[in-house]
C-alpha cells in the first residue's frame, strides 16, 4: 500500500521512496530525493547497493561465544590466539566494542549483552546473554570480567547486578572509572562524577 | 507585559527517553506543575553540561524555557544526586519501583505537594539501609492516600459496622476492609473478578505461587489478618521515623505486600513492570544465602 504522499508517483519509484521514508531521520521528501538518485544513477551502482543490503541480512549473524555481530561463526576477536581470552569486557552494544579498540589499549575479549537491565521498561535478565556469559566462566579460564556498560542509571543497575553474581564465583569484577570527560566543565559537572573522580585521582 | 518565557523549579527526575542523536526527553515531578516532560538538548553529547544532572533519580534545580510543544531545560544543577541509594543494588532497584509507580499514578501538569514531598522523603529514607521493604509499603500506602484512594481501614467499607479482630478481607473493588460477613455477600454477588494477571500465567515458573496469585485474581477480596490491619491502620497515619520502627516479620511483609499490589495493580489495571524484577532480586539473594 503507498501512502498517499506518494500515490502520484510510478508505481517502482513510490514503493522505493516508501521503503526510505522507513528508515530513521528520512522524512518523504529525502526519500523521494536518494529515489530519484538511485533512478538516475547507473545500474552497477543500484545493484550495489541491493546486494549490500541483502548481504547485510544473510551474512550478518552473531559470534557464537561474544554475541558480536559478525560474519563468521565466531567472530576474529574471540578467534584471535595473541589476544588474552583471560579477560571479558561485557559491554551493552556491538556498536560499543569499535570506541574500545580504538583506543587500543584493551587486548581481551569481550561479551555483548544485546541491552541493559530496565526494570522500569520491564526488560529482564532473560532477554539479555547473561546465561551465556556465566557460562563462559565456568571453565575457570576467566580471572577478570570488566564490566564496561554505560555511566547511567540501567547500566549502572546492570553493571551491579553482573558484580552482584559474578563475585561469588570468586572472578574479580572490574567496572570502567567514572570522570570527568576531556573537554568539560568542572563547574557543570554533576556530584556524583566529580565525587567519583576525587575518589579516584591519580598520581602524575 | 507576557508571560516569563523561562522558569525555575525544583524537580525529581522520573525517566529519559532518547530523542535523536543527542538530544533527551525527561520525565520529572516537580512540585508546582507536578508531572513535566522537556527536552534536554545535547544531553548525550560528551561533556554536555546537563548530562549527570538530568539522570533519573536524581532531585535538582531545573531551569526551564517554555517551548512550543515541549519545554526546554535550560540548566539544572543536582541538589542531591542520592549516591548511597545508587551504589546499592536492591536499593536502587527500590527507588525505580518507586518512580515507576509515581509516573504510573499521575497525569501531567497535575499539581500536588504534598505528593512531592512523599516521593522526596521516600527516597531519602531509601538512602538509610535498614528494612527497605517497609518504606516501599508506607511509600505504597500513602502514594494512594495523596491521589485520592485511601483505603478504608477502620469500618467496613460496605455496612459501615466497625471491625471486629477477626480475619478481615481486603477488597480492591471496595477499596477497604469488608467484613467476613459483607465479604461473603459481595462474593456471592460479584462476578469473579479477573485481573490483569495473564502475563504472570503465561508463564508459571513456581506453581504454588502462581496458584496463590490465580486465587487472589479470581476472587475480589483477598483476607488480612488482625496484624496486617494493626500495621496499615498504625502506617496511615504516622511519619516515617515511627514507621520504622514496626518490626515486621516476613509472614506478614510478604501478605501486606500482597495486599497492596493487589489493590495497585486493581487501580491501574495493569502490572507494574519493576515489581517482577524485584522478586528476581530477592530469589538469589536467598539461594546465595543458603550455598553460605
Amino acid at each position: 500500500m503507498t501512502s498517499r504522499y506518494f500515490v502520484s508517483l510510478a508505481e517502482p519509484v513510490a514503493r522505493l521512496a516508501e521503503e526510505f521514508n522507513k528508515l530513521p531521520g528520512i522524512g518523504p521528501k529525502n526519500a523521494q530525493r536518494l529515489t530519484y538518485y538511485l533512478l538516475r544513477s547507473s545500474d552497477e551502482e543500484a545493484k550495489a547497493l541491493a546486494e549490500a543490503i541483502l548481504a547485510l541480512k544473510e551474512k550478518i549473524k552473531l559470534c557464537s561465544v561474544c554475541f558480536n555481530i559478525t560474519d563468521h561463526d565466531i567472530c576474529p576477536i574471540c578467534q584471535d590466539k595473541e589476544r588474552d581470552h583471560s579477560k571479558i569486557c561485557v559491554v551493552e552494544e556491538p556498536s560499543d566494542i569499535p570506541p574500545l579498540e580504538r583506543t587500543g589499549k584493551y587486548n581481551g575479549v569481550y561479551h555483548v549483552l544485546h541491552g541493559t537491565i530496565s526494570p522500569a521498561q520491564g526488560i529482564a535478565i532473560e532477554e539479555l546473554k547473561v546465561k551465556e556469559l556465566l557460562s563462559r566462566l565456568q571453565d575457570g579460564s576467566v580471572t577478570e570480567v570488566i564490566v564496561a556498560t554505560n555511566p547511567n542509571l540501567d547500566g549502572e543497575t546492570t553493571a551491579m547486578y553482573l558484580h552482584h553474581i559474578i563475585v561469588p564465583l570468586g572472578i574479580r569484577v572490574s567496572r570502567l572509572a567514572r570522570g570527568l570527560p576531556f573537554g568539560a566543565d568542572l563547574e557543570y559537572a554533576d556530584d556524583m562524577t566529580l565525587g567519583q573522580a576525587l575518589d579516584h585521582r591519580q598520581e602524575f | 507585559m507576557s508571560p516569563p518565557r523561562s522558569y525555575q523549579t525544583q524537580a525529581i527526575i522520573i525517566k529519559q527517553s532518547k530523542l535523536g542523536e543527542f538530544d533527551k526527553i525527561l520525565t520529572f515531578y516537580t512540585p508546582e506543575f507536578g508531572k513535566l516532560k522537556a527536552v534536554a538538548k545535547g544531553a548525550c553529547r560528551p561533556g554536555s553540561k546537563l548530562g549527570g544532572n538530568v539522570e533519573p533519580l536524581t532531585y535538582s534545580l531545573m531551569l526551564l524555557a517554555k517551548g512550543r510543544n515541549l519545554d526546554i531545560v535550560t540548566q539544572s544543577q543536582t541538589i542531591d544526586g542520592f549516591p548511597t541509594l545508587k551504589s546499592d543494588l536492591w536499593c536502587v532497584s527500590c527507588g525505580i519501583y518507586v518512580l515507576e509507580l509515581i509516573d504510573s499514578f499521575t497525569m501531567e501538569n497535575n499539581e500536588n505537594r504534598p505528593l512531592f514531598d512523599l516521593l522526596l522523603d521516600t527516597l531519602h529514607q531509601l538512602c538509610q539501609a535498614d528494612s527497605n521493604e517497609i518504606i516501599l509499603r508506607y511509600f505504597e500506602l500513602h502514594l494512594l492516600h495523596h491521589l485520592g484512594y485511601r483505603p478504608q481501614l477502620h469500618c467496613c467499607a460496605m455496612c459501615n459496622s466497625p471491625l471486629k479482630p477477626v480475619v478481615n478481607f481486603f477488597s480492591s473493588s471496595q477499596g477497604g476492609i469488608l467484613c467476613p460477613h459483607c465479604n461473603s455477600k459481595e462474593n456471592r454477588h460479584c462476578e469473579p473478578f479477573a485481573f490483569c494477571h495473564s502475563e504472570r500465567e503465561k508463564r508459571p515458573k513456581n506453581l504454588a505461587q502462581d496458584r496463590h496469585h490465580k486465587a487472589i485474581s479470581l476472587k475480589s477480596s483477598v483476607p488480612l489478618s488482625v496484624d496486617a490491619l494493626k500495621i496499615l491502620r498504625l502506617w496511615q497515619d504516622c511519619d516515617y521515623a515511627t514507621a520504622r520502627r514496626v518490626k515486621v516479620k516476613s509472614e506478614l511483609s510478604s501478605e501486606l505486600e500482597q495486599v497492596l499490589q493487589c489493590y495497585i495493580v486493581h487501580l491501574l489495571q495493569r502490572e507494574i513492570k519493576s515489581v517482577s524484577w524485584l522478586k528476581e532480586l530477592k530469589k538469589p539473594l536467598d539461594n546465595h544465602g543458603e550455598e553460605n
